[in-house]
C-alpha cells in the first residue's frame, strides 16, 4: 500500500500519511464493532423486555381481574409448578425426547435413500410419487387411534407417528435438493469422464446437503408434534400424557409447565440439527445461501 | 510443454484438422413449434488454433459448443477429433462456462483437483501442475480459499486452470468472461493468451466480444441470428504474443470493423432506433 503513495498529497511523508489514514481506518473499525456488539446486545435484550412485560401484565392482569388458576394462572403459578413436578417433568420429558429422536431418526433413515431412490430410479419415482404426495392428505393424526389398536401403548406406535409426520419434509427437500443441482455441473462432471457413482456422490448429493438441512429442521419440529400425538392417543408417560393426566385433574399450572418443558425439547433438538448442520457444511456463506433458499 | 517446443514461436498451427464439424443441424422441438438453432454449421478447427465464435444472442453458439464437446447429440450431421466421430461426451477436453461452475464445498486447488481425481491421474503430479496454473493466473496463495472467498474473475481463473490441468488437446470455453467488468475481462484475455501459447491447446472460444475475439484468435467465425449459420470466417493476422496497443492497430481495426458491419447488415446491431424520428 505504502510504496503506491508517491501520488499522495503534497508536502506530508508517505508515513505521515499512512499514519493518518490508519488513524482513520481504526475509526471506522471501532464503529463497526461498536454497531455489532448494539446490535447483539439489542438481539439479546429486546426479547428478554417483551417476555419480562409480558409476564408482569400477564401476572398482575390475571390477579387484578380475578381470573381463576384453573382458567389462566399467574407466570409465578406456573413457575412454582414447574419447581414442585420436576423430576416428573425430567423423566416423561426424557421419555418424549427418545420417542422424538427415534421417529426423527426413523424419517431420516427412510427418507433420504428413499428421496435418493426416487432420483435414481425414475419409474420408480412416477409411481411412487403421485402416492406419496396424496398420502399426505390423509391426516397422520386421525391415523394414531389405529396405530395404537396395531402396536399397543408402548413406544413402537409414538415413534411411527412422529416418523409418519416427520418424514415428508425430508423425502420431498431430498428430492428437490438432488434434482435443482446446476446443470453445468453435471455437464462438467460427464466431460471429466466422472462416473455416474461418483457424480452423485461427489456432485449432486454434497450441492443438495442445504436443502436437505432445511427438510430435517421442518422434520425435527414435526416428530415433537408426532410424538405428543401418539402419547394423546395411548400411553402411561411422556410430555403428553403429563398434558393429559394435568388436564382431566384441571391442574392448568402444570398443564403450562408440561408446554414449557415441550418447548425447551423442541427447541433444543431444533439446535441439535442445526448444529449437526454446521458440522456437515462448515461454511457459513453456504448455510445462508440455503436458509434463504427454504423460505422462497 | 513439448509440444509447444515442437511448434513455431511464432504461433504457427499445423495443419492437421483436430476438429471437424460437419454440416451440423439443430432442432429443438418444443411446444410452441420447432426452433431451429443451427443450420448445416460446418468449420474446422488445426491443432493448437485459437478459434472464435462470435454471433448474437441466440445463435446456437452454446448449441454448438454442446454438439462439438458430445453433451448434446446433432439432429443431423457429425463431428469428428481427431479423425473419430463424436457421439458420446468427449472427455478429451476442457470446458470453461459462463459461469465458473465451482463446488462450494471445495477449496480453489481441490477443485482443480476434482479433474484429476476424476481422470484417477497421479496425484502428486497433478496437484504440482494445479499449483502452477493456479500461479500463472495470478492465484498463487489462494489454493485453499473457498470459492465464496473468491472475486468472480479468479474464480473464473480457478475454472480455466481445472479445464487444464489435464493437459486436454481442446478447451472450449463458452462466453468465459461474459459475466465480469471490463478491467477483469482484459486481463483475463491476457492470461488466457499467455496459458494458450504455452500449453497450445485448440481453443474454441465463444464470445459476444468483438474486441476479445479478434485480440485472441487465429480465426474468427462470425455467425448469423437464428439459425445459426456461418456467414464469414477471418483471419486474424496480428503477431503473437498480442498486446493491448495492437487493439489500435489497423489490422485490428479492419476485422472490429468488418464484424460490425456484417451485424449492421444483418439488422443484429442498427444505429438508428427504428421508431424515433426527429
Ligand atoms: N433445450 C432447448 N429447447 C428449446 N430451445 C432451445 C433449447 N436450448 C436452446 N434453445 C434455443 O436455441 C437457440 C440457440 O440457443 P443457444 O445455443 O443457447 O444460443 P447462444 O448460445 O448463441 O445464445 C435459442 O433460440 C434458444 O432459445
Ligand atoms: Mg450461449
Amino acid at each position: 500500500m505504502s510504496t503506491t503513495n508517491q501520488h499522495a498529497s503534497g508536502e506530508e511523508s508517505p508515513d505521515e500519511h499512512e499514519t493518518a489514514l490508519a488513524a482513520v481506518e481504526a475509526r471506522v473499525q471501532a464503529g463497526l464493532r461498536k454497531r455489532t456488539a448494539r446490535a447483539r446486545r439489542a438481539a439479546l435484550g429486546y426479547p428478554i423486555l417483551v417476555v419480562v412485560v409480558i409476564g408482569l401484565l400477564w401476572e398482575y392482569g390475571t390477579r387484578a381481574a380475578g381470573v381463576p388458576p384453573f382458567i389462566l394462572p399467574p407466570p409465578s403459578l406456573i413457575a412454582q409448578s414447574l419447581a414442585a413436578h420436576w423430576g416428573l417433568l425430567l423423566n416423561n420429558g426424557w421419555a418424549t425426547l427418545v420417542e422424538i429422536l427415534l421417529g426423527f431418526g426413523l424419517s431420516v433413515v427412510v427418507g433420504v435413500p428413499l428421496a435418493m431412490a426416487l432420483f435414481l430410479w425414475p419409474a420408480f419415482s412416477r409411481s411412487v410419487y403421485p402416492l406419496l404426495v396424496s398420502s399426505q392428505a390423509v391426516p397422520k393424526v386421525a391415523v394414531a387411534p389405529l396405530f395404537v389398536v396395531w402396536f399397543g401403548f408402548g413406544l413402537l406406535p409414538k415413534v411411527l407417528i412422529a416418523f409418519l409426520i416427520a418424514f415428508f419434509p425430508i423425502v420431498i427437500n431430498t428430492a428437490v435438493g438432488l434434482e435443482s443441482i446446476e446443470r453445468e455441473k453435471i455437464l462438467l462432471a460427464r466431460s471429466m469422464g466422472l462416473s455416474a457413482l461418483d457424480t452423485f456422490f461427489k456432485i449432486r448429493l454434497p450441492s443438495a446437503l442445504p436443502t436437505v438441512f432445511g427438510g430435517m429442521k421442518i422434520a425435527i419440529t414435526l416428530a415433537v408434534v408426532g410424538a405428543v400425538v401418539g402419547e394423546f392417543v395411548g400411553g402411561e408417560e411422556g410430555l403428553g400424557y403429563v398434558l393429559l393426566t394435568a388436564n382431566g385433574s384441571m391442574d392448568t399450572p402444570l398443564l403450562f409447565a408440561g408446554v414449557i418443558a415441550l418447548t425447551v425439547v423442541g427447541v433444543a433438538l431444533y439446535l441439535l440439527v442445526e448444529l449437526a448442520e454446521r458440522l456437515a457444511i462448515p461454511h457459513a456463506a453456504l448455510r445462508q445461501q440455503a436458509r434463504g433458499g427454504d423460505t422462497a | 510443454m513439448q509440444m509447444a517446443a515442437a511448434m513455431a514461436p511464432s504461433g504457427q498451427v499445423t495443419d492437421e484438422v483436430l476438429i471437424d464439424i460437419d454440416r451440423v443441424t439443430q432442432v429443438y422441438a418444443s411446444a410452441g413449434g420447432a426452433v431451429r438453432a443451427l443450420d448445416r454449421v460446418s468449420m474446422q478447427a488445426r491443432r493448437g488454433e485459437f478459434i472464435s465464435i462470435v454471433g448474437p444472442s441466440g445463435c446456437g453458439k452454446s448449441t454448438l459448443m454442446m454438439i462439438a464437446a458430445g453433451l448434446l447429440p446433432a439432429s443431423d450431421g457429425t463431428v469428428r477429433v481427431g479423425g473419430r466421430v463424436v457421439d458420446r461426451p468427449q472427455t478429451d477436453l476442457g470446458i470453461v462456462f459462463q459461469s465458473p461452475v465451482l463446488l462450494e464445498w471445495r477449496t480453489a486447488l481441490e477443485n482443480v483437483m476434482l479433474q484429476a481425481e476424476a481422470r484417477r491421474l497421479p496425484a502428486a503430479d497433478a496437484e504440482r501442475r494445479a499449483r502452477s496454473l493456479l500461479a500463472a493466473v495470478g492465484l498463487a496463495g489462494f489454493e485453499h480459499k473457498y470459492p465464496h472467498e473468491l472475486s468472480g474473475g479468479m474464480r473464473q481463473r480457478v475454472s480455466i486452470c481445472r479445464a487444464l490441468v489435464h493437459t486436454p488437446p481442446q478447451l472450449l470455453m463458452d462466453e468465459p468472461f461474459g459475466a465480469l467488468d471490463a478491467l477483469t475481462r482484459d486481463q483475463l484475455v491476457l492470461d488466457l493468451q499467455e496459458l494458450w501459447q504455452s500449453e497450445r491447446m485448440t481453443v474454441l472460444f465463444v464470445t459476444h466480444s468483438i474486441a476479445e475475439a479478434v485480440f485472441l484468435s487465429d480465426r474468427i467465425i462470425v455467425m448469423t441470428p437464428r439459425p445459426g449459420r456461418i456467414a464469414r470466417e477471418i483471419v486474424v493476422d496480428l503477431p503473437r504474443p498480442r498486446t493491448l496497443a495492437m487493439r489500435d492497430s489497423a489490422v485490428f481495426h479492419a476485422v472490429s470493423r468488418e464484424i460490425t458491419d456484417f451485424f449492421l447488415e444483418q439488422g443484429v446491431l442498427r444505429e438508428r432506433a427504428a421508431g424515433l424520428s426527429r
